[in-house]
């Protein structure tokens, strides 16, 4: 199996504080990895910058075995085979529904507005959202507005889709019809990169589980080592704290 | 459902006792807020009219004969006014987009671009309008050169619009960097490029958030047209200083400012009344 994503010693810093130490990564085609690790861990930095959102200090990351960390690379060009979701979920509050998931499809890949609109039509009806379509987002619930920004990067077709703790924002009630699109979105085959403190869902869609602590990647295997036969004490440790949590 | 429970519930014996106490309590305010308004007012009005110079202030500011007979002229005047507003309005809006754009952009071919746009909304948002009014209207003409008008309407609203589009220029500005950097990320991930950022999702959003503060600066662009008389053009207040002046009475002065009244205190209240909303709409908003 091809790699989709490949990460060679990546490094991150935010004024001299080092976020990312050294990182490798590699997501084969058609998988599921999950980031699990507390807040502050650099899940969400390593997120921004394979969407080139951060600029990195050292390392490479290679796209379809592209590097997309070269300074030459078109950035609009690489965003276009990526997709993200954000935790706050970041829809254009003056558009619709329809409006804010065909814009890109029209404006960026010229699409034929017909055609965009009959697609953004069927993800919609796919996921029980379709009477929403008109609807400006601050008529829709934390659950729909996130399913809504699932679709919208869902419709530019991306490689890669990027989730960056996408039902943080959402109360207990909401998460799980979120995660239920995931869930679908992972029996399509999508190739996914997950930032999540959902342990359950974790060990439900993940292929690979990697456990970061300032942005080291400490401990890294499928869903049923990480999660339920961690070997690093500090894996350890957190599990324990989620546990408690009550979030396993 | 819900209809029969609404057809089915009477209010209880205590509800309508509290509606009664609290009719009574609401006639007992609105009696004390009429005679606090009548005893006040009233003794302000009377303190006016009795005063021994009341007479001559009647005579000298409000004098219906007299005003009646400039009216027509001083709305001559003001329709210049009108035009100027509308006309410069539409000119400042398109400037100040440009060098709010301008001031934003990073590219670095238009670093020269955004020099010249931060000199120029410093000087002109700092220096008085009334002396860029006689810069531009008595200036430019004492140049001599070729080709260059020297109809003082036209230069008076040149002068206007170079001092306004700083105004609107910054208050564009803000707008544009109110906007969460998060819809900046989302836009950007999506694979619009910075330009298609800006058109599709920023500057819609932004001028939304801006109109408030643009209505305000569209009354105040009205009002400072009439500056556009120390030129000579026959606005409104040249056509009444005209008047005041053959005659020593000043009711035209009164007559402009009233018919300036006429158009701006509607515009004020109904730009109150943008905020209001938009300030009501600011909760909804918040988790986007």
């Amino acid at each position: 199996m091809s790699n989709v994503l490949e990460l060679k010693n990546l490094r991150k810093s935010f004024d001299g504080e080092v976020v990312l130490h050294d990182l490798s990564l590699e997501i084969p085609e058609h998988t599921a990895t999950v980031l699990i690790g507390a807040s502050g861990s650099g899940k969400s930095t390593l997120l921004r910058c394979i969407n080139l959102l951060e600029d990195i200090d050292d390392g490479q990351i290679l796209l379809d075995g592209q590097e997309i960390s070269d300074p030459f690379v078109d950035v609009d060009l690489i965003r276009r085979r990526l997709g993200m979701v954000f935790q706050s979920f970041n829809l254009f509050p003056h558009k619709t529904v329809l409006e804010n998931i065909m814009l890109a499809p029209i404006k960026v890949h010229g699409k034929d507005p017909d055609i965009a609109k009959s697609d953004a039509e069927r993800l919609l009806k796919r996921f029980d959202l379709l009477d929403k379509a008109d609807q400006y987002p601050d008529r829709l619930s934390g659950g729909q507005q996130q399913r809504v920004a699932i679709i919208r990067s869902l419709a530019v077709n991306p490689r890669l889709l990027l989730l960056d703790e996408v039902t943080s924002a959402l109360d207990p009630v909401l998460v799980n019809e979120v995660l239920s699109v995931v869930r679908d979105l992972k029996s399509d085959g999508m190739t996914m990169l997950i930032a999540t403190h959902e342990m359950g869902f974790a060990a439900q869609v993940a292929d690979q589980v990697c456990f970061l602590e300032s942005g080291n990647i400490i401990e890294r295997g499928n869903a049923a080592q990480v999660l339920h036969n961690p070997q690093d004490a500090r894996t350890q440790e957190f599990l324990q704290r989620v546990h408690e949590a009550g979030r396993l | 459902m819900s209809e029969q429970k609404t057809s089915t519930w009477s209010p209880s014996s205590r509800e309508i006792e509290r509606r009664a106490l609290n009719r009574a309590i609401n006639r007992k305010k609105a009696a004390l807020a009429a005679v606090s308004c009548f005893l006040v007012l009233g003794t302000l009005a009377l303190i006016l009219v009795t005063s021994p110079g009341w007479e001559t202030v009647k005579r000298t500011f409000f004098d219906i004969e007299y005003g009646r007979e400039v009216l027509p002229t001083v709305i001559k005047g003001l329709w210049i006014n009108l035009q100027l507003t509308i006309i410069g309005g539409a000119a400042i809006g398109a400037i100040a987009l440009g060098l709010a754009l301008i001031r934003i952009t990073k590219a670095p071919a238009l670093t020269p671009f955004r020099i010249l746009a931060t000199a120029y909304v410093d000087i002109f948002r700092g220096a008085p309008l009334i002396l860029i009014i006689l810069l531009v209207g008595f200036g430019v003409p004492a140049l001599g050169l070729k080709g260059v008008t020297s109809n003082v309407i036209f230069l008076g609203t040149v002068a206007v619009v170079l001092t306004y589009s700083a105004y609107v220029a910054e208050v564009i500005r803000s707008g544009i960097l109110s906007i969460h950097p998060s819809q900046r990320a989302a836009a950007r991930s999506l694979g619009l490029t910075s330009g298609q950022t800006m058109r599709f999702v920023v500057l819609p959003q932004a001028i939304r958030r801006v109109v408030p503060p643009l209505l305000n600066d569209f009354v105040s662009l009205l009002k400072d047209t009439g500056l556009v008389s120390i030129l000579g053009v026959t606005d409104a207040v040249r056509a009444a200083q005209i008047n005041a002046s053959r005659t020593f009475n000043y009711t035209p002065y009164v007559v402009a400012a009233a018919l300036f009244l006429l158009i701006t205190i509607p515009l004020t209240r109904y730009t109150d009344r943008a905020i209001r909303k938009r300030m009501n709409s600011q909760n909804s908003e918040g988790a986007i």
